[in-house]
């Protein structure tokens, strides 16, 4: 069964072997994060705790660096000895960059994390056996590892009923991540299917994009060029591929870039610098 | 007496059924320091136990793991285990095919040796999995939903690669001892004997068994050779063929060879000290044997500092910032005491086994021996932890020492070793007593062809050049079978 199929399509894969970060994509979801105007209120990563059953671990486990915030707002400092307040952090919500040439799929022993046509990284729960390995080769270190079974105590009576029915509770030993909301894309995919259109741009909303007060995140499909994301994509001058983009560097409108892009890993998350007139 | 042992490889007199007889006796009456040292290592292999049936029930959380550290001392121990064990196939396949004599006697316990620290080894990818009761999903099995592994995967290479290695250095082993099991056989009496007589296959030593015998065992020697290197190039690519700073590192392959016979040597020198005094061997493992062993820990011990040095200077002038970084942090950063540990430990105390006297006194190999297996362990630990601690995103950085669950498991890990081993030594020859009889016949040869090679040169020198003929040059090969 397996082999016939595997001497059927031999080409195909072969073409997925020799070509990276080649995959035949439906859609392709992305993500633009407007650092100008993030606040760094955490409301998104209140919201996909919300919205993605995520683990409240507790201040003891979160200290030991097991927290579960599959959207994180990361704080960073220009200046250490300077006074924190007078200056302000700077805040970076970082998430899963689901990476058009991830690099924790090839790793996974079982195959538990792929990439869909949807250009997502998928994380198969049922699938994991936590090894792990993904998470060590991930360099936004945006993998989560339920490290005890949280559900015990995450979520005492009657909390459990703010749970979303639409996704599982994951138990000990499994690997998880951001998945740019896939069960709301599932169900958008469902209700266009049913309307017999194709899906349009803001059909998907995710939770952070959709809890965000100042609108700082744009979620949308790249491949669809009149959608939000993929004009900001194009205003900004930078491509879905692998490989380091040129860029115009003389204009200041043009602000994005994407995190570790000199890896060549691809994420799908455009960030759009901060600027701010220190004199102000 | 002792003179003459420490002189050569092996007291070429020794009868051969003294031989037997002392090796015999080696299975039945040890010393004390015997069976303290079992109770050591299942007091310790106990406590493993315990350890991990907790962290089974609680999850990994249990061994103090984090996000950046994904993977800690379990991994470290792991290499360490499986670098372990490839000094036996060092000892009896390599050296086996290059003709290296002086190895007969200590071959058999270093190729147990590879077989148990393979079986010990093989236990920490299944105590670091997080579900560890769907390890089998790692394996290419059928499966009704036509699901496979992931064939890219390192981890699965892994796989194959220890269960491949295991299987054959354990058929290794059983087929070495074949004929040895029906000398025990005719000389013990009891369960013994019908262990020995079910085991030795119906052996009886006549030449058509001895021919097929020895083709087996040179074939499987040869199998097991480029195996052996592939299983630690194929254990460097779980760190080699990630992106992270300080494991993408070409040299890795040879790298982890290097360090993998280096502490196989130290852990053969070990046992060989342990062996020599709890089993009275001092007349087959003789000094002169330990230090050609020790020569060749040394050696090694170089070629391992080089490719480590080759590691850091290619990170250095690579000045690629992430590895580089790392680097850094390793020399200066909260794991530098480790790191220097490390240096010290695989790259100063090799020089000591340079002076014949320290290579010639047990006690002293001892202590030598343990530490440069320190250094070894503390090696894999400095290649795991501190890319981890010091990757990429600069907001997961953390340093960890893992937590006592963690310690329980490495620790019990030796105990279980120890009892592998323990057991093994009691069981079974740990002195191959047929290649010991060989050993001894050719030196008793190449002893006789010197004499007359001599002779052959005075009478020579004496009667003015006679028409040169007679003598047979020494060393002729065509001394076969014991």
């Amino acid at each position: 069964m397996s082999f016939k199929n595997i001497l059927e399509n031999f080409s195909y894969y072969r073409r997925d072997a020799e070509d990276g970060g080649h995959h035949e994509y439906d859609h392709r979801f992305g993500m633009t994060i407007d650092l100008d105007i993030c606040t760094g209120c955490n409301s998104c990563s209140t919201a996909c705790y919300a919205e993605n059953n995520l683990a409240v671990v507790g201040k003891e486990r979160f200290e030991k660096g097991q927290a579960m915030h599959w959207m994180r707002v990361e704080r960073y400092w220009d200046n250490i000895e300077g006074d924190y307040a007078e200056e302000g952090a700077k805040f970076l919500p970082m998430l899963c960059q689901n990476c058009g040439a991830a690099t924790c799929e090839p790793v996974c022993p079982v195959a538990a994390t792929y990439h869909t046509p949807d250009g997502l990284n998928a994380q198969v729960y049922n699938r994991c056996i936590g090894s792990r390995y993904c998470s060590n080769n991930c360099p936004f270190r945006v993998r989560y590892f339920n490290f005890w079974s949280y559900y015990e105590d995450s979520w005492p009576e009657p909390l459990n009923m703010q749970l979303n029915p639409d996704l599982s509770v994951r138990d000990k030993g499994v690997m998880e991540k951001c998945t740019f909301c896939i069960q709301r894309i599932r169900t958008a995919k469902d209700k266009a299917q049913r309307e017999e259109r194709v899906m349009a741009d803001g059909d998907v909303v995710t939770a952070c994009a959709q809890a965000c007060p100042t609108g700082a995140i744009v979620f949308g499909d790249t491949m669809d060029p009149d959608s939000r994301v993929s004009k900001l994509w194009e205003k900004h001058q930078v491509h879905r591929g692998p490989f380091l983009q040129k860029k115009d560097k003389t204009n200041e409108e043009i602000r994005g870039y994407r995190i570790f892009d000199e890896l060549n890993v691809d994420p799908s998350i455009l960030y759009l610098e901060r600027v701010r007139d220190t004199e102000v | 007496m002792s003179q003459v042992i420490e002189d050569k490889v092996i007291d070429e007199k020794l009868e051969w059924s003294r031989i037997n007889a002392d090796v015999i006796a080696s299975m039945q009456a040890p010393r004390k320091a015997y069976w303290i040292t079992v109770f050591v290592c299942l007091t310790m292999f106990l406590c493993a136990i315990a350890a991990e049936i907790y962290q089974y029930k609680m999850g990994l959380g249990a061994a103090g793991l984090n996000n950046p550290h994904m993977w800690d001392m379990y991994i470290a121990t792991f290499v360490f285990w499986i670098g372990m064990s490839h000094a036996g196939t060092l000892l009896s396949a390599i050296l086996h095919i290059i003709h290296a004599q002086w190895r007969k006697p200590i071959y058999r316990f270093a190729e147990a040796m590879t077989t148990f620290s393979l079986m010990t080894a093989g236990f920490f990818p299944m105590i670091h999995l997080g579900r560890v009761w769907n390890l089998y999903w790692v394996l290419p099995y059928v499966s009704d939903r036509g699901i496979w592994p992931n064939f890219r995967s390192p981890l699965v290479w892994d796989a194959f690669a220890i269960s491949t290695y295991l299987s054959s250095s354990a058929l290794f082993l059983f087929i070495g001892m074949i004929p040895d099991m029906a000398i025990l056989r005719d000389h013990t009496t009891g369960w013994r004997k019908k262990l020995y007589g079910i085991l030795c296959l119906g052996w009886r030593g006549d030449d058509r068994q001895w021919r097929n015998f020895r083709r087996t065992y040179m074939l499987l020697a040869c199998f097991l050779i480029p195996l052996a290197i592939s299983v630690h190039s194929i254990v460097s690519s779980d760190f080699a063929m990630s992106i992270m700073p300080g494991w993408h590192v070409t040299t890795f392959p040879p790298y982890f060879v290097a360090g993998a016979l280096y502490s196989g040597c130290a852990a053969i020198m070990t046992l060989f000290v342990c062996l020599r005094y709890f089993f009275r061997m001092e007349e087959y493992m003789t000094l002169n044997i330990m230090e050609k062993t020790t020569k060749l820990t040394f050696a090694i011990a170089m070629v391992w500092t080089y490719l480590n040095l080759i590691e850091f200077s290619a990170t250095w002038y690579g000045h690629n910032i992430y590895d580089k970084e790392v680097l850094i942090a390793k020399a200066t950063g909260p794991y530098a005491g480790v790191f220097w540990t490390m240096i010290f430990c695989g790259m100063v105390v090799p020089f000591t086994l340079c002076f014949q006297k320290l290579r010639r006194h047990m006690p002293t190999m001892f202590v030598i021996s343990i530490l440069l297996n320190l250094g070894m362990y503390v090696e894999r630990w400095m290649i795991v932890a501190p890319t981890l601690a010091q990757a990429h995103s600069p907001h997961q950085w953390d340093v960890l020492w893992g937590s006592v669950i963690q310690w329980a498991i490495v620790f019990g890990s030796f105990g279980w070793f120890g009892l592998l081993f323990l057991v093994f030594v009691k069981l079974f020859p740990c002195v191959s007593m047929y290649e010991v009889k060989e050993l001894c016949f050719h030196l008793k040869h190449e002893i006789h062809e010197e004499e007359l090679a001599k002779k052959h040169a005075a009478t020579k020198a004496a009667g003015k050049a006679e028409e040169g003929s007679g003598g047979r040059a020494p060393g002729t090969p065509g001394l076969e079978g014991a």
